[in-house]
């Protein structure tokens, strides 16, 4: 595959890029997206990288990796893959229907875009651009584009591949879609992937997102997804993440929920240099629920920044944030839970908490739960804790026979478990559980993947102490 | 089974106990009464070996082993179990599964096998039934949410599921209505064997009408100033503490 190598600061490079080879990269693009990527591209010349000055960057500093070089995948691999060849999925008895990225682009063995029986479409993005131009101009960049956010405009600017998924009304997906994010190159490498999901009315979906690298190059994913939620629909959302320390992973999702819609989204970061999960959620139709979970489990010095922006804009529709996540050695943490409820949005029930566990006193958690609210006719609640291991606790279980470390990792797991037991698909549950296990007990590296068919055989997960019926 | 010798203990570099000697057979009952701040929940957590609980002198002996040498959990493993005043609530961690993991750590310490699935879920339903205990208590989070007389209930029943050579009852009498002091007194009793011994402490006579002791002694201000036959227990009742300096 083609790259080009940058000598310099990463924003001229990218700005050079951008102009000088327009028209290889992107003169096939429909008027609409051309039109979009200009736009956005004049936006990221102007805003440029976040940094610690802007008010939701002040806890993740991502100068060590803007000063990296990076090379950029911007020419999809030459020929077609076999899926299989490069990763199998690990959850036993998990049946999903899979769908991968490589550097960026969609992996496919036969069929780039395939239509199933039920009307759904699921496939590569780049092709979806072109074959459902309709789709595309009603639905992509509605509503990333309003962020004012560096980042999503430097992905909308370059984004040329990703995963396109499309749900027509009245239709239950019967399995779980995965997606499977995999970076492998012997360079460090910048990649803009960006995913499409559109949910019609009263359907329901699975969707399960893995990040993932198989390489030890630095790499920097800024990934933009929007997801379009119909009415009477309900999406089930989860983030899987457990990357090497040497990759900088900043997630953006931009939810939009119609009326009566269902969204659940849990996150479960494991391992990672730098991950930033971001979720905005735009409740525009009345009735409702945006659930938006998290659990991070970071050591090290890795870093975890949970940033939630749900935003109220009519009546009668319920957010709930909980976020939990244990922190050791130097590892660092930001939660940051905006919550705005309009002016209109009477009967809004929303509540935000984090709750965080520091187990030594280089560890940091820098939390603002923050509820901005417009409304007179508003049940809201945050909160936010951040504490150690209980002692009298530690010392209740090791008086029944338990050992230190033992006591630890069961008040370790009950404290996650909380965000663990809302994964609604059981199989998952059950595989999340023991990784969450696994990474408390200190054996789970970033290696150890969830989904790819890793070096390293996997080691059975076995427990001196029996933690499932917990 | 037990044997304190001259124990002192600090905490913070406060001298709590002043001297403390105690002699427990195996198949006995004592008694440590004594009022408020004396020091009964200290000797307790110093057995069992409480951080931040500094022995500053003697040394208590169990079945010949020095505890000194031993962290809390081993001395449980060697067969000490605290009943605790004041249980502590552990969110997320059913009983059933505190149980099962205490019970495998103490097995595999003696070298034994995890107990089987069935025996144990036996060994709870029988306990649950000696104890009264509601069916549903197993599934929740230990402590969570329960009422006091729950929690020192929850303390028998771990004290029964686990079979203790020592029981140490830290004031489990107090806060329970009579009919949970008559279930409880009636598990402890269930439990009495020739080969365990148990500690009750309390401040009142009344759970020894129903746990009886074959000794009892006074602690007062750090230091074992009395020690006699259950009447003893009687006499503290009818006369109060004051009766105690008095003899001092
Ligand atoms: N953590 C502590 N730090 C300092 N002093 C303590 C602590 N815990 C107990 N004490 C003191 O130790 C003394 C004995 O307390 P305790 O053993 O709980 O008495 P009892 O159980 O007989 O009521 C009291 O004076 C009490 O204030
Ligand atoms: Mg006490």
């Amino acid at each position: 595959m083609e790259n080009i190598q940058i000598e310099t600061d990463l924003k001229s490079s990218l700005e050079s890029l951008y102009t000088e080879r327009n028209i290889s990269l992107f003169g096939s693009d429909s008027s609409y997206v051309a039109g979009l990527r200009k736009k956005a591209f004049d936006k990221f010349r102007k805003l440029g990288f976040p940094h610690a000055r802007l008010e939701k960057w002040r806890g993740t500093d991502l100068s060590k990796t803007l000063a990296t070089e990076f090379e950029f995948a911007m020419n999809a691999p030459a020929a077609e893959i076999d899926i299989e060849s490069i990763f199998r999925c690990e959850v036993p008895h998990f049946e999903t229907f899979l769908v991968a990225q490589l550097n960026g682009w969609y992996v496919f063995k036969h069929n780039p875009l395939t239509t199933l029986s039920n009307g759904i479409i699921v496939g590569s993005l780049a092709v979806a651009f072109k074959k459902y131009p309709e789709l595309i101009s009603r639905h992509y960049g509605k509503f990333s584009e309003n962020a004012g956010e560096g980042l999503t405009a430097l992905n909308t600017a370059f984004a040329q591949d990703g995963i396109f998924i499309y749900v027509p009304d009245n239709v239950t997906v019967p399995d779980t879609i995965q997606m499977v994010n995999i970076v492998d190159s012997d360079r460090n490498l910048m990649l803009q992937t960006r995913n499409l999901v559109i949910l019609g009315n009263n359907s329901h979906l699975r969707l399960v997102q893995c990040d993932d690298s198989i390489n030890h190059k630095i790499t920097f994913i800024n990934s933009v997804s929007e997801i379009y939620i119909g009415r009477d629909s309900t999406l089930d959302h989860y983030k899987l993440q457990n990357k090497d320390e040497n990759s900088t992973l900043i997630n953006t999702i931009y939810f939009h929920q119609e009326s009566g819609s269902t969204l659940s989204s849990n996150s479960i970061s494991l391992n990672g240099g730098i991950i930033r999960n971001s979720s905005v959620v735009e409740l525009s139709g009345e009735n409702s629920t945006a659930n938006i979970y998290g659990v991070y489990l970071m050591d090290k010095d890795q870093h975890v920044d949970s940033q939630v922006f749900i935003d109220h804009q009519v009546p009668r529709c319920q957010s709930s944030e909980l976020f939990k996540g244990i922190l050791d050695d130097h590892a660092s943490g930001v939660f940051n839970g905006h919550v705005i409820v309009r002016r209109d949005a009477q009967q809004t029930n929303a509540s935000q908490t984090n709750k965080n566990i520091l187990l030594t006193d280089k560890a940091t958690i820098d939390t603002r739960p923050f509820l901005e609210i417009y409304a007179d006719d508003v049940k809201c609640s945050h909160g936010a804790t951040v504490g150690q291991l209980d002692n009298d606790a530690m010392f209740y279980i090791r008086s029944r026979g338990i050992s230190e470390s033992n006591a630890r990792i069961l008040l370790m797991y009950a404290f996650a478990a909380e965000v663990v037991n809302k994964i609604e698909i059981p199989e998952l549950r059950q595989r999340i559980d023991d990784m969450v296990k696994k990474r408390l007990r200190g054996e789970l590296s970033y290696c150890d993947q969830c989904v790819l068919h890793c070096s390293s055989e996997e080691k059975k997960v076995s427990f001196k102490i029996d933690l499932s019926k917990i | 089974m037990l044997s304190i010798k001259n124990l002192s203990a600090a905490i913070n570099g406060k001298e709590i106990l002043k001297g403390v000697n105690l002699e427990v057979k195996a198949g006995e009952v004592h008694a440590i009464m004594g009022p408020n701040g004396t020091g009964k929940s200290t000797l307790a957590y110093v057995i069992a070996g409480r951080q931040g609980y500094e022995v500053t002198g003697g040394e208590i002996l169990f079945n010949g082993r020095n505890l000194a040498e031993l962290s809390t959990e081993e001395r449980a493993c060697e067969g000490i179990f605290l009943g605790f005043q004041y249980p502590v609530e552990i969110p997320g961690v059913s009983i059933t599964n505190f149980l099962r993991t205490a019970i495998n750590e103490q097995r595999k310490y003696r070298g034994l096998d995890p107990i089987p699935a069935k025996e144990f879920l036996k060994s709870m339903e029988e306990k649950k039934k000696m104890l009264e205990l509601q069916d549903k208590l197993a599934n929740r989070s230990v402590n969570e949410g329960f009422s006091g007389g729950e929690k020192k209930k929850n303390e028998i029943f771990q004290m029964a599921m686990l079979e203790p050579k020592l029981s140490i009852l830290d004031e489990t009498d107090s806060g329970l209505d009579i009919d949970a002091l008559r279930i409880v007194a009636t598990g402890v009793n269930k439990l009495r064997r020739q080969d365990n011994a148990t500690i009750v402490i309390t401040h009142y006579q009344r759970l020894l009408e129903y746990i009886v002791p074959d000794v009892v002694h006074v602690l007062f201000d750090g230091h074992i100033v009395k020690s006699g036959g259950k009447e003893l227990a009687l006499k503290l009742e009818e006369k109060g503490y004051e009766w105690i300096k008095g003899q001092m």
